[in-house]
């Protein structure tokens, strides 16, 4: 591998444990770590958490944790989680962060999957799901929780507090003072580092393995384009689980050796962004298109004049702002009128975000909508997108400053190799390729072609200036009837960027026509229908009211109009459509936990809707069975109208 | 999980009260231990709001005593019961609407506040102090009750659920040994009840607060509670466990028969 000769001279510092020691002699006093805890800002700085993480490392060895076990580590974001992942690679384990909001039974297959022995949880929710499935995973012997409230009643032996953990570990040090030195230098950048879950859009969830070297060339990629330093700070409030956030709070942290921030709790993120004033910032689209939301929502209750005003200088920041970001030309009017627009309106419109600060910001994981991403990079906020898998570390496609375009990811990162297949799916190559997938060495080789290619299965291509853009995966892309190409993604991106709808689903592979499910986005279009003086009682009543189909309908016959221009996609106008009667969730899996459809599923289940749709039904009475939070049960059931939508004539260019 | 139920620390002997000729409480005895959740159900006008009220200081009543860890109580005050760590709820909501809702908990403090007037209007010496003291125990309160986002948030702006989490957050920033509550879950719907019964068993356990409630929710009722009173017309027809309760034929017919 090319990594190995890259970063065997590189100082020593080829594993996470060692980066965070040497940080911890470097930058002793500089902060690591914050949490906010009872309504106070708590900061650790890289000497506190080297301490604490070799207390840690120390005390699970002392319990028993042994070179080569999995670590499964359970809840929101939390410094000891990050430094119980520290802690586990000190020893030469293997942490395996899941998401903390799924019930005990889908953890189940990925604690057995990983033979899981010791788990590390957030709090007493967490501890119940693991002695709820203990006994069928059979292999687990030792839990450790971070927060003690609600658990002085319990008194299972194999339960500790994290507290204590250390304590031990402190004994064992003391005990032992060349114990943990000796295990860190025995690790080697070639194990495997994290073992992160692949979300199972189809099939079972599959473990990927990987290496020290591959996270920290990925990281080290993501630095050096974006110029990521030790004094900045990100918010840390993705789930652990994600690669995205082990890219940026984990990998890149220790890299870079900036401060990761970490929430109070969920509910407060927007308020903690706004305190923290992050460097680096990540968020899906759905997050900066809230914001966005929120934004104009509030504009329109404001004063006339600061209405004027905003309206003024945001027409000047659509025309020139991009360009002043990206260092191209722009006119000395044009220049002074932004610098007017900064004073009076986007520089205390990014401080109310929270965007003071942002150095860069990334999106990724779903297409976001050219209007959104031009405002954000209008008003001097460096958004940029990104590109990658679980499997590549989500490092394939960077976008380098002053060359961002609005629909293509980027160009291959440092070190990354792109090639596109003959079926048109993209292929990749580099440092950041996972080792194998545990246990599984038949996907292992499925998945990697004889060239040592990862086959990503999205389709895409390379542009004259050497962007990558993706249609869609390569599996969904289909055809319909008369043989035209169907890629459901990318009109269902084309309407999701229309703020009133959330989410989409569109058929039309081997049938004479597309048709689609619309689940409505319940904030927009209650805002819209309060405007109007429409009442309703809940989501089910507001997908259902005349009025809302009509709006959707509008938004549907736009893409249709839009969509006839286009050659390739002209076929796949939307002849016929319904608004879904409940929010897809990924609790009754019809999403998965990073929020995509499960197309199969999904079709599978609303397999009536789906005939009504065909068989030109009017409506269509449907009952579905739901999963709450709690693991409870329960009906919803609707009679969904079918609405025709406007389709237009395609015109055949002369050839 | 078990706790330990304690001695009695609240006794009433043969209380009866009366407004007028209204006859609102007629020889009711019942006795609360320390640690139990105790709970008072009965149909509307039964006379559980005023049974607080007198455990509370607020009503007197004619007859009968009340013994308070094994002391009889003489006619005592609200202000007074406060002073003796009992907190209270209210069946409306009593907050400060303008206020936010730090402050509103905030205000739960007051009885422990011991600088004095000119002290906390200059902000100077000891009140100073206190309140650093206060706000990190207001703090512990808004951590306990999962309300960190709406921490600076006016009450009036909150949803109901939210507003009777706050009040219950008021009087548990008292530190009270016992917390009376007025139907805490009136009006709530089956997620908020959830929350608030977890809450209530939270503090129950945690802090081994006494509780003392009334509540329309039968199922609430029998799930969380140790013992359960039952009212019809101001007198007693019912005092037990929930499952005694719940198969007394009197409760059976208060509750289903005719004439309500």
């Amino acid at each position: 591998m090319p990594a190995e000769a890259k970063f065997d001279s590189v100082d020593g510092l080829h594993t996470f444990p060692r980066l965070l020691f040497n940080h911890a002699k470097v930058r002793a006093d500089a902060p690591a770590m914050r949490e906010k805890y009872l309504g106070i800002w708590q900061t650790w700085s890289w000497a506190d958490v080297a301490e604490r993480v070799r207390a840690l490392a120390c005390g699970l060895s002392a319990l028993g944790f042994k070179r080569g076990d999995n670590l499964a580590i359970i809840g929101d974001n939390r410094p000891h989680l990050y430094m119980m992942m520290s802690a586990a690679q000190c020893l030469g384990g293997v942490p395996v962060p899941l998401y903390q909001d799924a019930v005990a039974n889908e953890m189940l297959f990925v604690l057995q999957d990983a033979g899981i022995r010791f788990a590390v949880v957030e709090d007493q929710e967490q501890v119940d799901k693991m002695l709820e499935i203990m006994g069928e995973v059979g292999t687990l012997e030792q839990i450790i929780y971070d927060d003690p409230r609600g658990m002085r009643h319990y008194n299972q032996p194999c339960l500790h507090d994290i507290h204590e953990l250390m304590e031990m570990g402190r004994i064992h040090d003391r005990n032992h003072p060349d114990f943990l030195n000796e295990e860190v230098i025995k690790g080697h950048f070639d194990d495997i580092s994290v073992m992160l879950y692949t979300s199972g859009t189809t099939g079972k969830p599959k473990g990927v393995c990987q290496t020290h070297s591959a996270f920290i060339a990925a990281a080290q990629g993501g630095v050096e384009v974006d110029h990521l330093g030790a004094d900045g700070d990100i918010l840390s409030y993705l789930p652990m689980a994600w690669v995205g956030d082990h890219l940026f709070s984990y990998a890149q942290a220790l890299v870079a050796g900036f401060t990761i921030n970490c929430p109070e709790s969920g509910e407060t993120v927007m308020t903690d962004l706004r305190e923290i004033g992050p460097t680096c910032y990540f968020a899906p689209p759905r997050v900066f298109e809230s914001l966005l939301t929120s934004v104009m929502i509030r504009m329109e209750d404001a004063g006339k004049i600061k209405q004027k005003l905003f309206h003024h200088f945001m027409a000047v920041a659509k025309r020139c702002g991009s360009d002043i970001l990206d260092g191209k030309a722009v006119g000395f009017g044009d220049r002074f009128q932004y610098w007017l627009g900064n004073l009076l309106v986007y520089g205390p419109l990014r401080n109310v975000l929270g965007m003071s600060r942002i150095r860069v910001a990334y999106t990724a994981g779903a297409a976001i909508g050219p209007e959104l991403f031009r405002f954000y990079r209008s008003m001097g906020v460096n958004l940029k997108q990104f590109y990658g898998q679980t499997e590549t570390c989500a490092y394939v496609c960077l976008q380098p400053d002053g060359q961002i375009k609005f629909d293509s990811v980027g160009q291959p990162a440092p070190g990354v190799e792109i090639r596109i297949a003959d079926n048109g799916e993209v292929l990749v190559k580099g440092p950041m390729l996972l080792k194998e997938y545990y246990k599984r060495p038949d996907a292992t080789a499925e998945s990697i072609n004889a060239d040592g290619y990862f086959m990503t299965g999205d389709a895409g291509f390379l542009d004259e200036d050497g962007h990558l853009k993706i249609i869609d995966r390569a599996k969904d892309v289909g055809k319909l009837k008369n043989g035209a190409m169907f890629a459901p993604n990318y009109i269902e991106n084309k309407l999701k960027f229309f703020q009133h709808i959330k989410e989409v689903v569109c058929f039309g592979h081997d049938r004479e026509m597309v048709c689609a499910f619309v689940n409505i986005d319940v904030g927009a279009v209650g805002n819209w229908a309060e405007r109007r003086g429409i009442s309703y009682s809940g989501y089910a009543d507001l997908a259902g009211k005349p009025e809302v189909l009509e709006l959707i309908r509008e938004c549907v016959e736009q893409i249709n109009a839009d969509l006839v221009h286009d050659t390739m996609v002209a076929d796949s106008q939307i002849h016929r459509f319904l608004v879904l009667h409940k929010e897809l969730d990924p609790d009754d899996d019809e999403l998965t936990r990073t929020r995509k459809v499960r197309r199969n599923f999904v079709a599978e289940k609303y397999k009536v809707l789906i005939d009504a749709l065909y068989e030109g039904k009017a409506n269509q009475f449907i009952e579905t069975e739901v999963k709450f939070e709690d693991g409870r049960r329960g009906k919803v059931s609707a009679d969904l109208k079918i609405v025709d939508a406007k389709h237009f004539p395609i015109v055949k260019k002369a050839a | 999980m078990s706790k330990k139920i304690g001695d009695v620390i609240l006794d009433l002997q043969n209380i009866s009260l009366r407004f007028g000729g209204v006859k609102a409480l007629t020889d009711i005895s019942f006795d609360v231990r320390q640690h139990e959740i105790r709970a008072i159900i009965g149909p509307n006008g039964a006379g559980k709001s005023s049974m607080l009220n007198v455990i509370n200081g607020v009503y007197h009543p004619q007859e009968g005593k009340i013994f308070w860890h094994g002391k009889e109580r003489k006619k005592m005050e609200p202000h007074m019961a406060a002073q003796q760590n009992i907190a209270r709820t209210f069946q409306n909501i009593a907050l400060f609407k303008g206020m936010s809702v730090l402050d509103n908990i905030m205000t739960g403090r007051i009885t422990k506040m011991k600088a004095n007037f000119i002290e906390h209007a200059l902000w100077f010496g000891r009140a100073r102090r206190e309140e650093l003291e206060h706000r990190k125990k207001v703090e512990e309160v808004i951590d306990f009750l999962e309300i960190q986002h709406i921490r600076k948030t006016p009450v009036g702006r909150l949803p109901y659920g939210l507003q009777k989490r706050v009040e219950l957050g008021r009087a548990l920033a008292a530190e009270p040994s016992m917390l009376l509550l007025d139907e805490p879950m009136a009006g709530m719907n089956v997620e908020e009840k959830q929350d608030m019964c977890r809450f209530i068993l939270d503090v129950n356990d945690q802090f081994g607060t006494t509780i003392v409630l009334i509540e329309h929710d039968m199922g609430v009722v029998m799930d969380i509670s140790d013992r359960v009173v039952v009212l019809d017309y101001g007198k007693k027809i019912g005092d037990g466990v929930p499952d005694v309760v719940k198969n007394s034929e009197e409760v059976i017919k208060a509750y289903l028969g005719a004439g309500h």
